[in-house]
């Protein structure tokens, strides 16, 4: 692909909002945000779709739940010994262990979600961070056609991007 | 929030980050003590480990002493740390913000010490994986319908959940200060704890999700691990044990042990960093309204006890709260009740609660007061059992009191190192409750 990266820098949220309005006005559509915080307004004019990562936590629960109801019943019925009638297999005793495992597994699992979805380390080429925008910038990136790099700057210029960078992708 | 409005995004990444500069000599001053009696705390144990438990001053009938209220005082302190950056998190209660990173800190450093003590406790603490269920070759397992089973799981899984919770919570600050050190060590190390946070909405869409989710997890992990605590006593069947008041007068009593802990952590922070503008008295003010509502629960727990003791018509079980409040013990029992019911009275008045010296002074009668309940609780039951010729007393040894002076420094060794590696206040967090920059505000003036 022949694509060019195009990185406007701003240094107040509401043009850096009109600028993406903007570039998703004119049909762009691969675009990033950076802010040093999170920001419904952003996520608002980012538009995307709900996080996965709800489902890892979901399965995750589960598992942990079966590893609970499988490690008790497992252990206790593998060599089985009876005390005083009491059942081999008591339910409100694991039912603790059952509840520990599911929230252990569910948050680990939470965990992996959220670095598996978040794409860390590989959802931006280097050369388009800027190291301010974990202090008090914000960025919009486009990916786009080469040719398509003069309207993105046109539209940061506008709307008063401070700085803008283009490297390839 | 009115002494935070003068901040600004980039005030916030210098003051936060300008924590971590070289140690000073306050700094070395604090942890240089701390790390000796961190060394004496160790040179117990070993001497423990290689006499044999007789050292420790286990006398019949009393053979849960202070190993045992070390680790509920410790597993209590932790509390407070998670009700601050996950309950008050989902109920949007903003005084958190600023204090919320130094308790979670809190809380991972006060399991740590906890964990150390039921394997102190072990008369042969080098097998203390055999309390995890693993397969081996004479088919042992263990006994899940064991309270001192769940307290393994209970606590392991805190440690674990509230370890991922500190730590997924520090990845944006942690990228802020990459972004911002110099030193090719530092920035490598920075670089890979902040696992190439770039703050992009793609990243803070699935952090913000998971970040939800952890605080919904560990809500009614902080309300399970103290009340998992509480039934290795209550299951048991001893006057004074076993009630069913003891979950929820745990868990109560855990987070006003917290609060207390985090306000003696926080007023020298604040002063020594000069943070008055992130750590402000309304966070205080909260924090001190959460201990008067934990207060009163301990206080109608000290009182109801008696109460069900005497209406059981349990002679065993009244002997036991008679002797508690007369008995050799009673000197620790009253300091139990000033220090929890009567100190805390005067935080009703706006005054107190926003009066840093009073604070700080009532947080250490707190602590001391919720040590002596969980010692009260263990020993004084354990000393008056049903039968009369089983009755004894209990007087720690220098061993014991050794390991829990050094279990004291073990934490705050932990802790003056975190101040000094990671972000104690949240950096992100905070600039989401600062106005926004606006250009429309700007050229509006």
């Amino acid at each position: 692909m022949d694509n060019q990266g195009v990185l406007g820098i701003f240094s107040y949220l509401d043009v850096t909002v009109n600028a993406v309005k903007k570039l998703k006005n004119e049909g762009f559509k691969n675009l990033r945000v950076f802010s040093p915080m999170p920001n419904h307004e952003i996520e608002h004019v980012m538009d995307e779709p709900e996080s996965i990562v709800r489902f890892f936590t979901l399965f995750g629960a589960m598992l942990g739940a079966a590893c609970g109801v499988g490690f008790t019943v497992l252990t206790s019925t593998d060599w089985p010994i009876s005390v005083s009638a009491k059942p081999i297999v008591s339910i409100p005793p694991y039912i603790v262990i059952i509840f520990e495992l599911t929230i252990l597994i569910g948050a680990l699992s939470t965990l992996l979600g959220l670095l598996i979805n978040s794409r860390l380390r590989r959802n931006t080429p280097k050369s388009m961070y800027d190291p301010r925008f974990s202090e008090d910038k914000f960025g919009v990136m486009v990916t786009c056609a080469k040719d398509k790099v003069k309207k993105v700057e046109e539209i940061f210029n506008s709307e008063g991007a401070e700085e803008i960078k283009v490297d390839g992708v | 929030m009115s002494e935070q409005t003068s901040l600004t995004y980039a005030k916030v990444n210098e003051d936060i980050i300008r924590m971590l500069d070289k140690p000073t000599v306050k700094w070395l001053a604090l942890f240089l003590p701390t790390l000796g009696l961190v060394g004496f705390g160790l040179f117990c144990f070993l001497y423990q480990v290689y006499t044999g438990l007789g050292v420790a001053g286990y006398r019949h009938p009393v053979f849960w002493g202070v190993y045992i209220t070390d680790f509920v005082f410790w597993v209590g302190i932790a509390h407070s740390g998670t009700l601050i950056s996950a309950i008050l998190f989902l109920f949007r209660a903003n005084f958190r913000l600023s204090i919320y990173r130094i308790a979670e800190a809190m809380t991972v450093f006060a399991v740590l010490t906890a964990g150390l003590f039921p394997i102190i406790h072990l008369g042969r603490p080098w097998f203390f994986y055999w309390l995890f269920p693993y397969p081996n070759q004479r088919e042992l397992w263990v006994n899940f319908k064991s309270p001192l089973l769940w307290d393994v799981f209970a606590v392991s899984t805190y440690l674990t959940v509230s370890s991922v919770f500190f730590f997924v919570g520090m990845i944006p600050d942690i990228a802020a200060i990459r972004d911002r050190v110099k030193e090719v060590p530092r920035k490598i190390a920075y670089s890979i704890l902040s696992l190439g946070w770039k703050g992009s909405n793609w990243e803070w869409l699935h952090y913000t999700r998971a970040y939800l989710f952890f605080a919904a997890f560990a809500t009614p992990l902080v309300l399970s691990v103290h009340s998992v605590v509480s039934w290795d006593f209550a299951m048991s069947n001893l006057p004074g044990w076993h009630t069913t008041i003891f979950a929820p007068y745990f868990v109560a009593g855990a987070i006003f042990s917290g609060l207390a802990m985090v306000i003696t952590l926080t007023v020298p922070i604040r002063k020594i960093f000069r943070l008055e503008q992130y750590i402000t008295l309304d966070n205080y003010d909260g924090m001190a309204k959460l201990i008067i509502l934990t207060s009163l629960i301990v206080g109608y727990a000290y009182g109801v006890e008696f109460f069900m003791a005497w209406y059981s018509g349990s002679p065993y079980e009244w002997g036991q709260f008679y002797y508690r409040a007369t008995g050799e013990y009673a000197l620790f029992y009253w300091i139990m009740v000033v220090c929890n019911v009567i100190v805390p009275i005067p935080l009703w008045f706006k005054s107190v609660r926003r009066n840093i010296k009073i604070l700080f002074i009532m947080s250490i009668f707190i602590n001391i007061g919720m040590w002596f309940e969980r010692f009260n609780i263990i020993v004084i039951s354990l000393s008056r059992g049903f039968d009369p010729a089983a009755w004894g007393i209990y007087k720690p040894s220098w061993v014991e009191l050794g390991i829990t002076v050094g279990s004291f420094a073990w934490f705050f060794m932990f802790f003056l190192i975190f101040i000094k590696t990671l972000p104690a206040v949240s950096i992100a967090e905070i600039k989401e409750i600062l106005p926004v920059p606006r250009k429309e505000a700007k050229d509006n003036g």
